[in-house]
């Protein structure tokens, strides 16, 4: 196994080694079109995935494969051995401690789900859940389908103009009714970090519980489960160098305890009568049937890969990628860029060119990136737009990749002669 | 089909662009005998389509929404075509269309128009779908549905 090291400056700033890093990720040489290689800027929707990662499936497959938790055998013994391994590098790798437990879903969708669902159970009629106006609709939809079994009602925590958490308005909002908050840690669109500590005060001393989606925080800084504060936290391995099909719930073990099940089956009981059945401790309790066994397996390499590289070092690289990126694209002042703090992620639009276009044409130099609503309807409703271009990064990506990315951008706008006849009427939206 | 790598000139032809930029239709009408609403949920695009008729025929079209230039083109083409049109020559244009994204053979190409311009999107095929939203939803506005939504 070749695991980057990690790599320091003569002047004691920490850097990490992209060529070397680029190594490993087969997929960044293909040719997209005739002499046109990936780049590939789509890392928000999911990250590609490290050459020790995809050994790690092959290698699980190939020597080890087997059901864990009830065989006795030595290949049963070895699966749950590495299965059970990779619980314990998660809860360190975000800093949960001995008495929080990780469960292993299949995306944080399902442990959105899951979280709406059992804790749902415990809610009453007129009781709130406060989510705010920046969530993906996996932190939206499953609040909705409680509020229509438990008669709930669900509030939205407005953003600034500067795309920032109204916190202000958070504190007006929150209320003897407000049982749970669902927030986003790191905006999929804008970038934003919101700050989960100042959240998490308002939260206990309300008495409400906080979940946190860390879907793009956990991949690309370092996040702290007990420094947040937060009662739940959510993310997906494929989009930290994972692969696809595992999700993550990491929660305080008092409240998963006191929480029904969520899906019922095999794994999940410890006993099961004519009569009934007796729920399996945490985190099992919600882990019913079969699990991902081979990609959680490799999702422990994943992480395994990303602490080689250093989570501040993979933050550092990416905040200076996404700063050259805006300053490249000041060029093009007729640009509406939805970002002030945010880093690894750059979201913009112009009323002349759709970002589907953007994105058609962009690709036809190799270039891979996002147009649409980015699962955040709500979002660009407060936005004022049904849809935006956007490009995220991850650790491999490069300043000359963004060069490129800003020459195919050029194109664009050429073929739509935008900058040449700004004052044309916006048409189509 | 063709294997060789699609031009973007095949895609954003002038006539396209055109519409994209003066699109026809969008000016609403006082009365609307059919009407429908058609959504691409994937990318957002949206649009609105309201027929009026005389003697059985398409009077008048308005048609408006948020898309690229694909789908607000084909949206300017569909307006400017079934002008004067009965609805069942209408439905065969709309099917002609269709029969050319996914190359199939159809005897009425002759009189799609402008439409024969989208020829070059079906070597996007992500963006076929875009080409055929207006269409989708004049379809639906003719079978009396109101809302519909395709991905
Ligand atoms: C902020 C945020 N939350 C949730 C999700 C959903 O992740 P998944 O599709 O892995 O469930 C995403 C990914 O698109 C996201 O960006």
């Amino acid at each position: 196994m070749c695991l980057p090291k990690r790599n320091r400056h003569e002047s004691g700033k920490t850097m990490l080694d992209t060529k070397k890093i680029r190594k490993d990720f087969k997929i960044l040489n293909r040719k997209i079109w005739a002499g046109k290689t990936l780049v590939y800027f789509d890392n928000a929707a999911t990250t590609q995935k490290p050459q020790v990662v995809i050994d790690s499936l092959v290698n699980y497959y190939e020597n080890y494969n087997a059901n864990i938790h009830r065989g006795v055998h030595k290949l049963a013994e070895e699966a749950t051995e590495a299965y059970e391994k990779v619980r314990e590098k998660v809860r360190d790798f975000v800093g949960a401690t001995k008495n929080d437990e990780v469960i292993f879903t299949r995306n944080t969708t399902e442990s959105i789900n899951l979280l709406a669902y059992s804790l749902g159970e415990s809610l009453e009629e007129g009781d709130e859940v406060l989510i705010s106006e920046m969530e993906h609709h996996s932190n939206i939809i499953p609040w909705y389908l409680l509020r229509d079994r438990k008669k709930i009602t669900v509030k939205f925590i407005p953003i600034t103009k500067n795309y920032e958490l109204d916190y202000s308005a958070l504190e007006k909002l929150i209320n003897k009714k407000t049982k749970i908050i669902s927030i986003t840690h790191k905006s999929n669109v804008l970038g934003t970090v919101n700050d989960i500590k100042r959240i998490a005060q308002i939260a206990k001393n309300n008495g409400s519980i906080l979940i946190i989606d860390a879907a793009q925080s956990v991949p690309h800084m370092k996040v702290d489960f007990q420094d947040l504060g937060c009662d739940f936290l959510v993310f997906s391995s494929h989009k930290m160098c994972g692969p696809t099909g595992v999700g993550v719930l990491v929660g305080k073990k008092e409240l998963l305890e006191k929480m029904p099940p969520f899906l019922g089956g095999g794994e999940m009981i410890r006993k099961v009568t004519f009569e009934g059945f007796t729920p399996n401790d945490v985190p099992w309790k919600f882990e019913a049937g079969t699990p991902n066994i081979a990609d959680v397996i490799a999702f422990g390499t994943a992480i395994d890969y990303i602490e080689s590289l250093g989570i501040e070092n993979i933050y550092k690289y990416e905040c200076g990628l996404t700063e050259y990126c805006l300053s490249k694209l000041k060029q093009f002042d007729f640009l509406k860029i939805y970002n002030s703090s945010g880093t690894g992620i750059v979201t913009f639009s112009n009323p002349l060119v759709h970002p589907h276009d953007i994105a058609t044409i962009v690709d036809q130099y190799g270039v891979a990136i996002r147009a649409g609503h980015h699962c955040a309807q709500p979002l660009m409703k407060r936005l004022n737009v049904s849809a935006t271009a956007r490009a995220s990064f991850y650790f491999y990506n490069t300043k000359e990749e963004i060069d490129l990315f800003i020459e195919a951008l050029k194109k664009a706008f050429d073929y739509f002669k935008v900058g040449a006849c700004k004052k044309l009427n916006p048409v189509g939206g | 089909m063709d294997k060789s790598i699609p031009k973007l000139d095949e895609l954003y032809k002038e006539i396209i662009l055109d519409h994209y930029r003066h699109p026809h239709g969008r000016v609403p009408l006082e009365k609307v005998d059919y009407h429908a609403e058609g959504m691409n949920p994937l990318c957002g695009d949206e649009v609105k389509l309201g027929l009026q008729l005389k003697d059985g025929k398409i009077e008048k079209v308005h048609i408006e929404g948020h898309g690229c230039s694909i789908s607000v083109a084909s949206g300017s083409m569909l307006a400017q075509i079934l002008k004067g049109k009965d609805i069942q020559n209408a439905k065969q244009i709309s099917q002609a269309l269709k029969d050319m994204m996914h190359d199939k053979v159809n005897g009425a190409k002759d009189d799609i128009g402008d439409l024969e311009a989208l020829e070059g999107v079906k070597r996007f095929p992500v963006r076929i779908k875009c080409a055929l939203l207006p269409w989708t939803t004049f379809e639906e506005a003719i079978i009396g549905h109101d809302h519909i939504e395709i991905s």
